[in-house]
């Protein structure tokens, strides 16, 4: 593998997992938010 | 274009897997359970996100104190067998990415915590991340053979933080979990220390066995498993824990204490003839958790 292929694969593949990471994290602070706010579904 | 194997591999962006492997995910997982069981065996129950999320900030904690280990130890990591490979030393990742993810997960770690549970447990975690960064690696680790003893007050921590983040304040029971791991680290890491010593004499690192002798060191091991013995059944009399982990917390921590006195009775010099200590090492890490597990299964039991 040429470095430059090497180098986009693991940006792209860093990119990926902090979108989901980030996503996650999103989805947390909403549930996070409702526990603290002790608001029942 | 140059081929991969011609260039800095440190130069290019560091693979997830490097970065995964910084955080130490083993050693994450000890850490993880004992900040668990704090959790669970806390009389108030979180809201299930809120408990989760400071088992996560434990977790993440854990993984910035292992990041900024490496980041420190980086030259004395190479010149270990065991620790060789790890992503800075192997040099397939540059120091400064290191650095800034470690330092970055400590203040998202401590920032959640706080957010998500009470700023109690978001002190005592930013606490335990600095005092093992700091006061352990930084400080004592390189300079004295006491370093694990004061240093395993790092590890303690987790149980305590899981029991804030459940109740808000501190409490005798999670102050007797911090004990029984602060004296447990010592004969844990020092079992280990006897039979790498040669790695971690060849890193100058002034680890008991290579500072004071192999013989002193299993002095010290079976020492210290008495009043961890002690410290582990102590919940029982108190009141603080139930029958049933009395009688598993002595069974346990008299095999403890009993593998510890064959480890003293040993004489064996060279590693390969070091079965009393690989089998130590082995059931300390078995001890803990069993011992944690059965304290939580105590607990609901009696609730």
């Amino acid at each position: 593998m040429k470095l430059e292929e090497e180098v986009i694969r693991r940006q792209r593949e860093r990119s990926r997992i902090f979108g989901w990471l980030l996503g996650a994290f999103v989805v947390l602070l909403f549930f996070i938010t409702i526990a603290k706010t002790g608001i029942n579904w | 274009m140059p081929a991969l194997e011609l260039t800095n591999p440190a130069a290019m962006p560091a693979d997830w897997r490097d970065l995964l492997a910084l955080t130490k995910p083993r050693v994450m997982s000890l850490v993880v359970f004992s900040g668990l069981c704090g959790l669970l065996v806390a009389p108030v129950m979180p809201p299930l996100v809120l408990g989760f999320t400071a088992i996560l900030c434990i977790a993440l904690g854990a993984g910035a104190c292992g990041a900024l280990n490496q980041w420190y130890e980086a030259d004395i990591d190479a010149r270990m067998r065991r620790t060789a490979n790890r992503p800075l030393p192997a040099g397939r990742m540059d120091p400064q990415s290191a650095l800034h993810f470690g330092v970055g997960l400590g203040f998202f770690s401590v920032l959640l915590m706080g957010l998500a549970t009470n700023w109690l447990a978001a002190a005592l975690l930013a606490v335990s991340i600095l005092f093992y960064v700091l006061v352990y690696t930084v400080w004592l680790k390189p300079r004295t053979a006491q370093n694990i003893v004061i240093g395993g007050a790092a590890g303690a921590f987790p149980p305590l933080i899981g029991w804030v983040a459940a109740t808000g304040h501190m409490a005798a029971l999670p102050l007797i979990l911090f004990a029984i791991i602060f004296l447990w680290t010592p004969p844990h890491f020092w079992a280990l220390s006897l039979f790498v010593r040669s790695d971690y004499a060849a890193a100058g690192i002034p680890m008991l066995p290579v500072v004071a002798g192999v013989p002193n060191t299993r002095r010290h091991i079976f020492l210290y498993s008495l009043p961890m013995a002690v410290a582990a059944v102590t919940p029982w009399p108190l009141g603080l824990a139930g029958s049933i982990y009395g009688a598993c917390a002595a069974v346990l921590s008299f095999v403890f204490v009993v593998l510890a006195a064959r480890v003293l009775a040993n004489r064996a010099a060279e590693p390969a003839q070091m079965a009393p200590e690989k089998k130590l090492f082995a059931y300390s890490v078995f001890y803990l958790f069993a011992l944690f597990a059965v304290l939580v299964a105590d607990r609901w039991l009696a609730a």
